[in-house]
């Protein structure tokens, strides 16, 4: 038994860091640009979490593989070659399959090489990690980004357009919520959902 | 002139970069605890944003040209990290004093979304390049706009906080940032002409 663990204990570690402890969106609070503005609809949501999710875990694993070989010096400019190249591959990728949704996330496809969590997985965890683990800690900080998303994105499709995934949910009498289509919106929601994930999981911040 | 002048008011109040496109969050929400600091941000951003844009406008006309718009991501990542990198040597060289004062500003700046934001706009939307150029410093005077507004609310709620325990911190941030855009959402349909 207790040998099981000690060889499960790292992947699985990485795995809950990634979705609870560590959550990038809410307990380090980074990448919320796109968290906010491509929220107002389930189905951008999930096309956004897979979209970033896929660069995470392909750029984690090329930094991973060559973390050895680039002059530290250099390792910025590369990295966000590597995140660029990526970020091109889902751009395209979208573009021939789901025009639609393309066409709503509009720039924020190609925003998603600024996305920190990107650049902050692959400092801190590909440049020293090897392969495997650069890829289990890619998938779960994907995995943690599209979570929060989703979540999100339902409570503001459901307030905004009275829909789900475009299935109608609300009454006839439903009155939209107009304010939840746009930015305000998001930020409540957004807002809400990290308060009450850090009262569940008891994260704290001590200074304001 | 009058549709120019209006691109100008509009990004930076109803259209606002920060509050309506909710862009370069990460910076807005780490830099804005204390006015000063958040200053200091804003005005590197807007020098560096603007420089871009407008660098950035005449190579895409040349990927247009060449019909090699689908490297345009790279390419634009590329000027702006250059263009960051090289201005931080300038500075340094020329003006001791400026380059201190940014200080560690600058080097930020290259992840700040914004910035390559404001190159995606000008090609989604097909701006000239005087129409990139007011808007691309309009945007980041807007952006400035509301990370001053956001750091001078911060600095009070600290002093006198009585918030929930899962609010504290970056928590509340996020309800203060809500009702700044729904405030700014009142500049919708201004017009001056």
């Amino acid at each position: 038994m207790k040998l099981i663990r000690i060889t499960y204990t790292k992947w699985y570690n990485i795995m809950k860091d990634g979705l609870s402890r560590n959550n990038p969106i809410v307990i380090a609070v980074l990448g919320i640009c796109s968290a906010l503005a491509v929220t107002n609809k389930v189905e951008n949501a999930i096309a956004m979490g897979f979209g970033v999710t896929f660069v995470i875990m392909a750029s984690s694993m090329f930094i991973s593989l060559i973390r050895n070989i680039i002059p530290s010096r250099l390792r910025m400019v590369a990295y966000m070659v590597i995140i660029s190249t990526f970020t091109i591959a889902v751009s395209k990728f979208l573009e021939d399959n789901f025009p639609l949704i393309f066409q709503s996330l509009g720039p924020y496809v190609g925003l998603i090489i600024t996305n920190c969590i990107v650049m902050g997985r692959a400092e801190a965890f590909a440049a020293k990690n090897p392969v495997k683990y650069a890829l289990v800690d890619g998938l779960a900080s994907g995995l943690g980004y599209t979570f929060v998303l989703v979540s999100v994105s339902i409570v503001r499709e459901l307030l905004a357009f009275g829909t789900i995934l475009d299935i109608r949910i609300m009454g006839d009498n439903f009155v939209p919520w107009v304010a939840m289509a746009m930015a305000p919106g998001g930020f409540f929601v957004l807002g809400l959902f990290i308060w009450l994930i850090r009262v569940l999981t008891k994260h704290y911040e001590t200074s304001v | 002139m009058a549709d120019t002048f209006e691109l100008f008011i509009s990004s930076i109040l109803s259209n606002n970069i920060a509050l309506a496109f909710i862009l370069g969050m990460c910076p807005l929400i780490a830099i804005s605890t204390n006015v000063k600091n958040a200053k200091g941000m804003g005005v590197a951003v807007v020098f560096v944003v603007t420089l871009t844009a407008i660098i950035n406008w005449p190579i895409y006309q040349l990927l247009v040209a060449l019909n090699a718009t689908d490297i345009a991501l790279i390419v634009f990542i590329t000027t702006i990290a250059a263009t960051v990198q090289f201005l931080e040597m300038f500075l340094d060289r020329f003006f001791p004093k400026l380059y201190n004062a940014f200080g560690i500003f600058l080097p930020l700046i290259t992840v700040n979304c914004v910035v390559l934001a404001v190159s995606l706009f000008f090609v989604n939307r097909d701006y000239t390049f005087v129409e990139t150029a007011v808007f691309s410093f309009g945007s980041a005077v807007g952006w400035m706009v509301a990370i001053i507004l956001l750091a001078g609310i911060r600095q009070k709620i600290r002093y006198r906080s009585d918030l929930p325990k899962g609010l504290a911190g970056k928590g509340i941030v996020f309800f203060v940032l809500g009702i700044l855009a729904l405030a700014f959402i009142g500049f919708t349909g201004l017009s001056f002409f």
